[in-house]
């Protein structure tokens, strides 16, 4: 997958993107203004959080929340949202804090 | 080389050259003048001479959207228009021409409203002349029929790809019937060739995404890969134009110049009133007046270079708009052509950088740079590129 095409003349024609698949390469993280921290003491592993992120954020290891996609994440905050509220495993921190 | 002389008004060589073109799909709505374009293609779609799908749609804006649909599945498609539906068209347009679909159309120059007026002007066509689209006007019946063939080499060019536009003028040249040489079927498809899309969206082996989201990263970098493809076709109109003489015996380039060698004044026009022109200046020679006429073939791309070195040594010139650009440095034409021969002939240095499009930040450093690097050139004695871009990854 091309990524980081520098000069105009190595774009493709008419702006068409000519492979499938490619959202994988845009990144979107860096829209979020809050981030969701997740903490795997906490989870009981239910994954509605990872039923509910329309952004295919949360990843998953045998069963399990392993971590947060946050190049691809936007901080909708719909995973801390769904997360039960006795479990409360996922908080919203403003991404400023992080800078 | 199979030539025949009929009869013919400017709406009805349109769809002549439509016919013989043969397009895979036509996407069209009626508007005086040019409703005759497409009625008169009907007939031929209804008599099954022709192998096209013809849509007729609800309006220009569905026309041209469906148009552009066509063309990005694989299809050769043209429409015609003119006035108030080109305007409906605009926003298509743009993309068409972003898109990079060579999409031909017949456009009848007309008036725009208000007040409401069927009649000729080039306001209709001036209004899309950023769009992307490459304009060629034409003088006569038979200049929008062979320029009407041309503009599928020129807009399928691999150099190109570009929508193109081929205007008339409204019921001047639409409807007044002339005498012209129609060439045959045969002789035409031979000339056109077979429409090879690059990258057809019904091919399901390469799938692609046509259309989708630019901002400031890249947008800037495809609007300069547009701007250089409409470059390009000054290039492919002249090959094009070359090839068309060799073949058909009329060949053409950006503009047709008549009795300027010597001229002491010339006019400078776009479409039919180059014929009326051409009258004036022969009357004036017979008055003792040293008159010529420089006929603006193609409006987009605009040949700068070439027009202004044709009419370097002509002392007197008067340009003829058929637009009003309101309270602008006069019409369009006037002002493109005054901005080409400034740089021989003036005594300051003005220069011109595109920046900031789809939002590209422009910084202080830049405009700085920018600015110095004028300074010191011409302090220097060194020559600096007049129009270029800022901020653009080269």
């Amino acid at each position: 997958m091309k990524e980081n095409i520098n000069s105009w003349k190595d774009l493709p024609i008419g702006g068409i993107v000519d492979e499938p698949g490619t959202a994988m390469a845009y990144k979107t993280g860096d829209w979020r203004t809050l981030r969701p921290i997740h903490n795997s003491e906490k989870c009981i592993n239910c994954l509605a959080c990872w039923i509910y992120c329309p952004d295919s954020a949360i990843i998953l290891k045998d069963g399990k929340v392993e971590s947060i996609d946050l190049e691809h994440c936007k901080g909708c905050g719909i995973c801390a949202h769904e997360c039960p509220p006795k479990v409360k495993a996922i908080e919203m921190v403003d991404e400023a804090d992080f800078r | 080389m199979g030539k025949t002389r009929v009869a013919r008004t400017g709406n009805e060589a349109m769809a002549e050259a439509i016919r013989q073109i043969n397009p895979d799909v036509v996407a069209a709505y009626p508007i005086t003048p040019a409703t005759e374009v497409m009625q008169i293609f009907a007939t031929y779609v209804a008599d099954g001479l022709v192998d096209t799908e013809l849509v007729p749609t609800e309006s220009e804006h569905s026309a041209m959207s469906a148009a552009i649909g066509a063309q990005v599945a694989g299809a050769r498609t043209m429409t015609a228009t003119s006035s108030q539906g080109l305007a409906l068209m605009y926003e298509m347009l743009y993309i068409a021409a972003g898109l990079r679909l060579p999409l031909i159309m017949a456009e009848v120059n007309r008036a725009l409203s208000a007040p409401i007026n069927i009649h000729c002007d080039h306001g209709d066509t001036m209004g899309g002349r950023d769009a992307g689209w490459i304009q060629i006007f034409s003088e006569n019946s038979q200049e929008a029929y062979d320029n009407l063939i041309q503009a599928v080499r020129i807009a399928e060019h691999s150099d190109v790809l570009l929508p193109i536009m081929v205007t008339t003028d409204g019921f001047i040249i639409s409807h007044a019937m002339e005498d012209i040489d129609i060439y045959s079927d045969g002789e035409v498809r031979d000339f056109i060739g077979t429409y090879k899309p690059l990258q057809p969206a019904l091919d399901y082996k390469k799938p692609i995404t046509v259309g989708s989201i630019d901002f400031v990263d890249y947008y800037f970098e495809h609007r300069r890969a547009l701007a250089q493809a409409m470059s390009n076709a000054k290039n492919a109109i002249l090959e094009v134009g070359r090839e068309f003489g060799s073949k058909f015996g009329q060949e053409y380039g950006f503009y047709e110049a008549y009795k300027l060698d010597d001229a002491e004044v010339a006019m400078v026009c776009l479409g039919s009133t180059a014929g009326t022109g051409k009258d004036a200046v022969d009357n004036l020679r017979k008055r003792g007046i040293k008159a010529g006429l420089l006929k603006v073939r193609v409006f987009r791309p605009f040949p700068a270079e070439e027009l202004a070195a044709r009419l370097k040594d002509v002392p007197q010139i008067c340009v003829l708009d058929r637009s009003d650009a309101l309270a602008a440095t006069g019409g369009p034409l006037y002002a493109e052509l005054l901005a080409a021969m400034f740089e021989d002939r003036a005594d300051h240095t003005v220069i011109n950088r595109i920046y900031g499009l789809g939002g590209r930040d422009i910084k202080v450093g830049e405009i700085e740079e920018l600015l110095s690097s004028q300074v010191s050139a011409a302090a220097g004695g060194k020559s600096i590129d007049r129009i270029g871009y800022l901020g653009v990854r080269e």
